[in-house]
């Protein structure tokens, strides 16, 4: 069965071929079609090994491929091995479901574009690397997938290149993420350096009974992370992420919320057996998913633009995943990726559709009472929004309150962790509830000339497809508290690493506790929920008082804190003074003024280097003779 | 029979070219082009049949030996190993489109053109198959001439001074070095008893710790300028700038890569003692001018000067392979010099192509290329993801190698080589920003004006030169092992020769201390 494993990245390689290079010969359509099928083989394919691997044995769930050996030299040998576990299982699975609702909605989406071939090749290429990522036992070859799909997210945000500030913010992402990868690669050759192997089936095997000091494997997971955090947007280095939405929208659903930008969490997830032996590093990752959850949440509070509001949306619930995970419920981290996947996927997709169907309009104020001209459009989203709000029976739910209950687990009580992210929960269904009502409430606040349409099956049957996954996606972890059991964690656990002070250890114990606190950050929900209301449907007027009466605060959300601003300040100018100061100043003026004295003092021989152009060669080739009848002399000398 | 001498034909097929060139009317260019390409290829055929024969192990094979000067035990004597086979093949990939890509830029003097590009391969090819040190210094001088003039006659605006001061950095170093050879020979002299100039000969002798020193000074000079390392640079822009875009794929491709494999080819195994002394010193120059180069890069506002100070950062870390001395950090670092020399080599043609087409090289005057040039935009990214070392690429596969192999002896070296990484990203990406997104610029409208029509495309012949570089590219990136295991002997050989001896010189010293603690 393992050695079906090359199909899974061979169809979205060969559907880029197809479209790259013989998109000439396809019609949009047509080149839609290709790429969707190549993406619905991955997932056959994906689906077939899936449902083979449950049927085996808890403990030999694993199918292992390799297809020849990419690079040996000497002690260094990096083999091209896939291997399909119950992880890479449940990627596999996001990446092709999801990403072919995504493949087909875009056949829509993307219809009058001139780039549609392009367009396609890219987002297979996409999924190929991405594949590669969750697939590659090497972390080389994980690296590969990992700037691979770097790559397509450089040229899917930079798609409209004619616009030169849409393609920037392909530039800005793809540097912005590079500073993550030097991080990694350190860590890649550390880990080489001690371990000798880069396999990670390898490492996670030798890793705990090493002996390692604690110097050395927190440098090394802490490298890794940087890494982590750029590619997965957290603090300091998210600021690539608001930028991405200048790509077409259904990318910002595949890349830039469902898969891509997960990928920093599925690093740290695989890994878990030298994170778990990283205490110190373990504590950092948690303070900055913490930080990032809250930050981005109350961001997302005032943006104006509904694609900037998921974005900082994604971030922060990017920050709940590195909560689970610093606090090493690795399951619960990968399990709201899973239905992060579906409903932020869905959001991004029904915001897509309101986009198209108001003729491109992204900002919200200039909606309003969208909600009969959109019914399928208005009811998926809505069922996306309750979904990552966290409205007990859908997918968030389940996903979140398994974070939250591990966060406060961890400290055995009440942490700040656990406060600020029952607080983010909160802002999370303020801000979702304010952009529904903005867009499918209230007055209609759009200009004369725009007509709002619902969008065509090709695109809401994706939707559609998507809230359904939103709803019943949670039910594969359902807590015991509840009467589950949770099957998801069950299927990961064997290989997760447990962390000492992991808040899963004592999960099982106190359900009642467990249920205390889920119907806390349920009431906090529904409070948070209420207000939006009466903020943004009862009291239109509320939002521009409760503005001017913190200006200061409403500013530095409004202006994402300045962040972008203080990052121009303080690294790009002096980066570009001082690249300029060394060229002017140290190579022009100081090495090259003295290469230059050198060369006048021999320049008045040089009289006779103007015969370049007649005779430079006789001239060069008499110098040549002269050394040559040196050499002679001193032999016959010495 | 004439397998026999596959590399000695190899070497000098370009010259029999040459030759024939002689007899043609200059006016004839059609012709004259027609033998220089077809010359090139035929070396190219004889090649790639030596890299087919080539046995993967660290003999010296292909090994031709015939008495030259035998009164001073000077011989003509060549050979392939590891270290020189591939570096033999990219110069020979790389003349035909060098080549080609000059069609339509050299319309004056085209005679003396095409002999200088194949006087110039047969002097590559020689220095990278001499292993007479006498043979190797005729070959080193003669390749020189043809690129001087490279660039003193086909070159821009200010290609005397240019070419004046690429002459006189190569001399200082090649002076220093004669008289190191010079001294190489008394001292085999006086140790084997007979008169030699055979590198094979010459290794076996030893050298006192302080001879060393001086000899890897001089010879190191040399093959430093040629890198060029920091700070031994500041000729290459110019050279750059100046030079025909043919010139400049073969001074970035080929002639800076002499630098590296002279230090392979001779400080390492000759010198191993200076080398051990002075590989803190190389490594930290190595960082320096990776960081440096980026950085001058950046700043850069003319394309063709931005691509050369590029090539002062990624020789860095060939440097930097070489003299953190593993095994994979010396093979990366050989590797690297093979993929600079396509990646590099693409670049310098592709702004070759954009220049034909605007005549300007100045980065403010674009905006917007890739609109009107889709292909060309195309090729260019892929040669940028190449050069920035995009894994799947051939750059990335030596970079790995370099800062893999360099972390357990130069872990320094190895980071901030790691760091650079994104210093690479922020130049190249940033060039492309500027010169291909956005709209089409006013200064490109007006150029359109002009001739009455927007640039139009690559050509089939450009396709011609630039497909062979991307497939290689492309195929070094995916499954390097061909190469790689090629390469592997010899590295394995030289890093154990250079273990053996400085092991061997500091047990002696260990001795010596205890001997000293005795008495």
């Amino acid at each position: 069965m393992a050695d079906t494993l090359y199909l899974l990245v061979l169809f979205p390689f060969i559907g880029f071929l197809v479209n790259g290079l013989g998109g000439r010969w396809l019609s949009g359509k047509q080149s839609g079609l290709v790429a969707s099928l190549a993406v619905a083989g991955s997932f056959l394919i994906g689906a077939q090994l899936f449902l083979g691997l449950l049927a085996r044995p808890e403990d030999n769930r694993r199918l292992v491929q390799t297809l020849f050996t990419w690079l040996p030299v000497g002690e260094l040998n990096i083999h091209v091995t896939y291997v399909f576990d119950p992880l890479a299982a449940i990627m596999v699975l996001v990446i092709t479901g999801v990403g072919l609702l995504i493949h087909i909605y875009s056949i829509g989406y993307m219809r009058d574009d001139p780039g549609i071939r392009r367009y396609f090749a890219y987002l297979n290429l996409f999924t190929f690397m991405m594949l590669n990522l969750v697939l590659s036992d090497s972390l080389v070859l994980l690296f590969m997938g990992w700037e691979g799909v770097g790559l397509c997210s450089y040229l899917l945000i930079g798609f409209w290149f004619s616009d030169a500030a849409k393609a920037r913010a392909g530039m800005k992402a793809f540097v912005v993420n590079r500073i993550g990868d030097a991080g990694f690669l350190i860590a890649m050759i550390m880990i080489f350096d001690r371990f000798g192997t880069l396999s990670m089936a390898d490492i996670s095997w030798l890793a705990p009974g090493a002996g390692i000091d604690t110097t050395f494997i927190t440098t090394v997971t802490l490298l890794m992370f940087v890494g982590a955090v750029g590619k997965s947007a957290q603090v300091p280095l998210y600021v690539w992420l608001p930028d991405a939405m200048a790509g077409p929208t259904p990318v910002s659903a595949l890349i830039h919320a469902a898969t891509m930008v997960t990928a920093g969490v599925y690093l740290v997830a695989r890994n878990s057996a030298l994170f778990a032996l990283a205490p110190i590093t373990m504590g950092i990752i948690a303070a900055i998913g913490t930080i990032t959850a809250l930050l981005a949440a109350i961001i997302a509070i005032t943006q104006t633009d509904i694609k900037k509001v998921l974005a900082y949306s994604t971030i922060s619930q990017l920050g709940y995943m590195f909560i689970a995970l610093g606090v090493g419920a690795f399951s619960a981290a990968i399990f709201h990726l899973m239905t992060h996947a579906f409903f932020k996927a869905l959001l991004f997709l029904g915001a897509g559709s309101v986009i198209h169907g108001m003729g491109d309009e992204q900002d919200l104020r200039k909606m309003g009472r969208l909600r009969q001209l959109m019914p399928t459009t208005f009811m998926t989203m809505t069922i996306g929004a309750l979904a990552i709000a966290g409205l007990p029976g859908l997918a968030g739910f389940f996903s979140k309150d398994e974070i939250l209950w591990s966060a406060f687990n961890s400290s055995g009580g009440i942490s700040w962790i656990w406060l600020v992210g029952l607080a983010t929960a909160g802002l999370t269904a303020f801000y979702m509830a304010r952009m529904l009502f903005l867009t499918f409430f209230g007055e209609r606040r759009w200009a004369e000339g725009v007509k709002p349409h619902e969008s065509p099956s090709v695109m809401t049957v994706p939707l559609i497809i998507l809230a359904f996954l939103s709803i019943v996606g949670g039910y594969a972890g359902v807590p015991e508290a509840l009467g589950g059991h949770n099957a998801l964690h069950h299927f990961l656990a064997p290989l997760m690493a447990t962390f000492q002070a992991s808040g899963e250890a004592s999960q099982a114990a106190n359900h009642p506790l467990e249920l205390l606190l889920m119907l806390l950050s349920t009431g906090v929900v529904l409070v948070a929920a209420y207000y939006a209301y009466r903020f943004f449907v009862q009291q239109p007027g509320l939002p521009e008082t409760a503005a001017g009466k913190f200006p200061q605060l409403y500013r530095l959300s409004n202006r994402r804190f300045y962040v972008d601003e203080i990052y121009a300040l303080l690294i790009i100018r002096p980066f570009r003074a001082l690249a300029d100061l060394l060229w002017k100043w140290i190579d022009v003026r100081i090495i090259d003024n003295l290469v230059n004295l050198a060369g006048r003092t021999t320049e008045r021989l040089g009289g006779a280097l103007r015969l370049m152009q007649s005779g430079l060669i006789q001239h060069y080739a008499s110098l040549l003779l002269l050394g040559v009848v040196f050499i002679l002399l001193a032999v016959a000398m010495g | 029979m004439l397998l026999d001498h596959l590399l000695s034909l190899t070497i000098f097929v370009p010259l029999a070219g040459t030759g024939l060139l002689l007899f043609i009317d200059g006016g004839r260019k059609a012709l004259l082009r027609g033998i220089a390409l077809g010359t090139s290829l035929i070396t190219l055929g004889l090649s790639y049949l030596l890299f087919l024969g080539f046995r993967p192990n660290a003999e010296f094979q292909f090994v031709e030996e015939a008495p030259w000067i035998p009164g001073y035990g000077i011989s003509y004597l060549v050979g392939l190993d590891g270290i020189s086979l591939l570096l033999i093949i990219l110069t020979t990939f790389l003349v035909p489109l060098a080549i080609l890509s000059s069609y339509k830029a050299i319309t004056e003097k085209v005679k003396g053109f095409m002999a200088a590009l194949l006087v110039m391969e047969t002097g590559i090819l020689g220095v990278f198959a001499a292993l007479d040190l006498f043979l190797f210094y005729i070959f080193w001088e003669a390749m020189l001439i043809p690129m001087v003039f490279l660039i003193g006659i086909w070159g821009g605006e200010r290609r005397l001074y240019a070419s004046i001061k690429f002459l006189l950095f190569t001399m200082l170093g090649s002076l220093l070095m004669l008289v190191a050879i010079i001294a190489l020979y008394n001292q085999g002299y006086a140790e084997l008893g007979r008169f030699t100039t055979s590198y094979l000969d010459l290794r076996q002798i030893s050298l006192s710790p302080a001879t060393q020193t001086w000899m890897f000074l001089a010879f190191g000079l040399s093959f430093a300028i040629k890198i060029p390392m920091f700070p031994l640079h500041t000729w290459l822009p110019d050279a750059h700038v100046e030079a025909p875009t043919a010139g400049s794929v073969l001074l970035a491709g080929v002639l800076l890569k002499l630098g590296g494999f002279g230090f392979l080819r001779y400080c390492l195994p000759l010198f191993p003692l200076a080398v051990e002394r002075f590989a803190p010193l190389m490594v930290a120059l190595a960082a320096i001018a990776i960081i440096y180069g980026a950085l001058l890069a950046f700043a850069q506002t003319d394309m063709k000067k931005l691509v050369a100070y590029s090539s002062v950062s990624h020789m860095g870390y060939v440097v930097l392979g070489i003299f953190a001395l593993t095994l994979q950090s010396v093979t990366g670092g050989l590797l690297q010099m093979i993929n600079h020399g396509l990646t590099t080599g693409a670049l310098f043609l592709l702004v070759g192509m954009l220049y034909e087409r605007t005549h300007t090289r100045e980065i403010a005057h674009y905006g917007g290329v890739a609109q009107l040039l889709p292909k060309f935009s195309a090729i260019f990214l892929i040669t940028v993801l190449a050069s920035i070392g995009l894994p799947g690429l051939n750059g990335f596969v030596s970079e790995f190698l370099i800062i893999l192999g360099s972390y357990p002896t130069q872990p320094v070296g190895a980071i901030v080589a790691a760091l650079g990484v994104i210093l690479s990203a922020v130049y190249l990406l940033w060039l492309v920003q500027r010169v291909f997104y956005g709209m089409p610029s006013k200064q490109l409208k007006a150029i359109a004006e002009k001739e009455g029509k927007m640039p139009s495309d690559l050509s089939r012949r450009e396709w011609a030169v630039l497909l062979p570089i991307v497939a290689m590219m492309i195929w070094i990136g995916v499954y390097p092992r061909p190469l790689v295991s090629r390469i592997e002997p010899s590295v394995q050989a030289l890093v154990s020769e250079y273990r053996a001896a400085t092991e061997v010189a500091a047990e002696d010293f260990a001795e010596t201390l205890g001997n000293n603690g005795e008495n």
